[in-house]
C-alpha cells in the first residue's frame, strides 16, 4: 500500500507571534519557521505503518514557497520514500489546498492520505475532510489511534464527548491528533541520506484549478489585552477576593 | 437570505451549543433554519422548534443519520442547502468534521470557528491560537460559517412554535461506520458550558493528585479541566483537556493549577472573566494574564484552599 501525508510550514509553535502595525498581517520576517506539529504525527504515523510492512511507499506532499520543502525533507529524514513540492509564492486557501492535493492523489494513486488536524497557523481545520468530499473518500478526522487492515482502517477519534471508533473503507483520509503517537527526530545519518531522496516540483498555478482565494483578509488586529492582575499573598486572601471582591464563588 | 443551522443533538435532546449557534446564526439573518437529521429524534426536532429564534424545522429522521457520520450528513446538508445562503454549525467536533465536506461539495471557502458577525459576509475569527483576531470578508454566494459557541450567548429555549417540515434522505455512499463512542460519564457539569472550572496542569505530577483539583471542583460545583501536558503525562483523559487543539472555555472563573502557561493552553481560556493561577513558580507565563496569581506549593496550596471554602457559609452555585 502507498501513503500520501501532506506537511505544512508554520511559524514554530513556540514563537509568539506579532501582529503588524498596519493590519496586513503578522510578522514572519526572521521568525523560526516548521512543520505544523500535527502534520509531524502524520508523518510518524505513516513511517510506522511502513515499518510495520503493510506499507511499502510514503510520498510526502507540500504546497507553498521554495522554503516549504524543509517540511518535505524533514519528512524524508524520519522515513519518507520520495517529495513532491508544489510550488506557490502566495496565500492559497483550504479549499485551494484540497484542489491540489487532489490533484496529486489522482496522480500518485495512494491508499491513505495522511495530514495533520488543523495548521497552527491560519486554524482552519478544513483540507482534509474537503479533500476526502472531494476524491468521495470516506475520512476519519481527529485521530488518536489507526489499525490498518486489509481494505480498512479502524480509527479511535478525539471527539468532545470522549472517544469514538469509526472503520472506514480504503481508500482514506486520516486527519492526525497530536496525541496519535510520538514524533521521532531524524538521525543526522538520516538528514543526509533525505538530501539525496528526489523532490519532484509542480508548479500551482499550471495545475488546471481553481485556486482563487474567495475570503478576503480585511485586516488583522491584536486581541484585547487582559489588565494586568495583582498577586495575593495567601489563600486565605485568594478566598476573600474571590467572595468579595471578583464575586465569583 | 436565510441560514440553515444544522443542530448537534444525541437524537433525543439538542446539545446545549446548539443554542450559541442560533443566536449567531441569527445576527447572521434573522430567517433561521435548522435541519435536524438523526434517527428517532422527534424530540429534538419540537425541541428545536421551540426556540423562539427559529423561523422553521426541517426534520430527517433515518438511522443513516443516527451518528452524524460526516460522510451520510453532509449529502444531506447539501442536499437541502439549495434555497440558503449560510449554512452554519458549531465548531466543536461535530461542526469541524463534515462542515468541509459540505464547503467542498458546493466549492465554497470555509470560514471557520468565528467570533464575530459584522455583516453577512464578515466576520472576525482568531488566528494563532486567539493571538491575533483577523476580520474577513466572505466573496462566495454561498456560505458555509462554524461558529465558537462560547462567543455567543445562548439562545432562549422556548416560547416559539416553529414549523417542522419533513424532509427527504440523501443517498448515503455506504463506505464508513460508526463502530462505538466512549462518553466520559461525569456528574459534573460539561467542561465547555461550566461557571466555573478547576484545571490542572503537568504540577500534579500524576493522576492520583488530581484528586486535588476534583476536590475543589466539587466544592464548586465546577467542571474539571486540564493542560495538554497533564493529559499526555495520562493523569487524565483527553475530554479534559483545553487549548488550541482541545476545549475552548470562557467561564466565570477558570482557577489554573500548576499549569506554566503555554500559548496553545492560553488559547483555550484566556477569554473567562476571572483567572486564578496558583503556580510555585513566579515566572510563570500564566501569572501575566491571571486576575489573582497565588505563588505558592500547590500541594500546600490546594487543601488549604478547600479548607478555606469549607469555612463559607454560602458558594454560589
Amino acid at each position: 500500500m502507498k501513503i500520501l501525508v501532506a506537511v505544512k510550514r508554520v511559524i514554530d509553535y513556540n514563537v509568539q507571534i506579532r501582529v503588524k502595525e498596519d493590519g496586513s498581517g503578522v510578522h514572519t520576517d526572521n521568525v523560526k519557521m516548521s512543520t505544523n506539529p500535527p502534520d509531524d504525527n502524520a508523518t510518524e504515523e505513516s513511517v510506522k505503518l511502513k515499518e510495520s510492512g503493510k506499507v511499502k511507499e510514503i510520498v510526502a506532499v507540500t504546497i507553498g514557497d521554495d522554503k516549504a520543502q524543509e517540511t518535505v525533507r524533514k519528512a524524508l529524514a524520519v522515513g519518507a520514500d520520495r517529495g513532491i513540492h508544489v510550488k506557490s509564492d502566495t496565500y492559497i486557501e483550504p479549499l485551494g489546498i484540497a484542489k491540489i492535493l487532489k490533484k496529486v492523489v489522482d496522480k500518485e494513486k495512494p491508499d491513505m492520505v495522511f495530514l495533520g488536524k488543523q495548521a497552527i497557523d491560519d486554524d482552519c481545520n478544513q483540507t482534509g475532510q474537503m479533500l476526502a468530499a472531494m476524491l468521495n473518500w470516506p475520512q476519519a478526522t481527529f485521530s488518536s489511534k489507526v489499525t490498518l487492515k486489509d481494505k480498512s482502517m479502524e480509527i479511535v477519534r478525539e471527539i468532545d464527548e470522549g472517544l469514538e471508533t469509526v472503520e472506514v473503507n480504503l481508500p482514506a483520509v486520516v486527519t492526525c491528533d497530536l496525541r496519535l503517537n510520538e514524533p521521532r527526530y531524524a538521525s543526522l545519518p538520516n538528514i543526509m541520506k533525505a538530501k539525496k531522496k528526489p523532490i519532484d516540483q509542480m508548479i500551482a498555478k499550471d495545475l488546471g484549478v481553481d485556486i482563487t482565494n474567495r475570503v478576503q483578509q480585511l485586516k488583522v488586529e491584536e486581541p484585547p489585552k487582559r489588565k494586568a492582575g495583582i498577586k495575593v499573598a495567601n489563600v486565605a486572601e485568594l478566598v476573600s477576593k474571590l467572595k468579595n471582591e471578583a464575586k465569583v464563588i | 437570505m436565510s441560514v440553515l443551522l444544522i443542530a448537534e443533538h444525541n437524537n433525543k435532546n439538542l446539545k446545549p451549543f446548539t443554542l450559541n449557534a442560533i443566536t449567531a446564526a441569527s445576527k447572521i439573518d434573522a430567517e433561521v433554519h435548522v435541519l435536524v437529521a438523526g434517527s428517532g429524534s422527534e424530540s429534538v426536532a419540537k425541541e428545536a422548534a421551540s426556540v423562539p429564534l427559529v423561523k422553521k424545522v426541517l426534520h430527517c429522521d433515518s438511522p443513516n443519520y443516527q451518528n452524524y457520520l460526516p460522510e451520510n450528513l453532509a449529502p444531506l446538508v447539501t442536499k437541502h442547502s439549495e434555497k440558503y445562503d449560510h449554512i452554519v454549525a458549531s465548531a466543536n467536533t461535530f461542526g469541524k468534521n463534515f462542515m468541509p465536506r459540505v464547503a467542498a461539495a458546493l466549492d465554497t471557502s470555509q470560514v471557520s470557528d468565528i467570533i464575530k458577525v459584522n455583516s453577512p459576509d464578515t466576520f472576525v475569527r482568531p488566528i494563532y491560537a486567539g493571538n491575533a483576531f483577523a476580520t474577513v470578508k466572505s466573496n462566495d454566494k454561498k456560505r458555509c460559517v462554524t461558529i465558537r459557541p462560547t462567543s455567543f450567548e445562548p439562545a432562549p429555549k422556548t416560547g416559539g412554535s416553529a414549523q417542522i417540515e419533513k424532509v427527504d434522505a440523501a443517498d448515503v455512499p455506504n463506505f464508513s461506520k460508526f463502530v462505538k463512542r466512549e462518553e466520559t460519564k461525569s456528574e459534573r457539569p460539561e467542561l465547555g458550558t461550566a461557571r466555573i472550572v478547576v484545571s490542572g496542569g503537568r504540577g500534579l505530577e500524576s493522576g492520583e493528585n488530581f484528586k486535588l483539583i476534583t476536590d475543589i471542583a466539587d466544592k464548586l460545583n465546577a467542571a474539571v479541566g486540564a493542560s495538554r501536558a497533564a493529559v499526555d503525562a495520562g493523569y487524565i483523559s483527553n475530554d479534559h483537556q483545553v487549548g488550541q487543539t482541545g476545549k475552548v472555555v470562557v467561564p466565570d472563573l477558570y482557577i489554573a493549577v500548576g499549569i506554566s502557561g503555554a500559548i496553545q493552553h492560553l488559547a483555550g481560556m484566556k477569554e473567562s472573566k476571572i483567572i486564578v493561577a496558583i503556580n510555585k513558580d513566579g515566572e510563570a507565563p500564566i501569572f501575566s494574564i491571571a486576575d489573582y496569581g497565588l505563588e505558592a506549593d500547590l500541594f500546600k496550596a490546594l487543601p488549604e484552599f478547600l479548607s478555606e471554602l469549607n469555612k463559607l457559609n454560602t458558594i454560589q452555585k
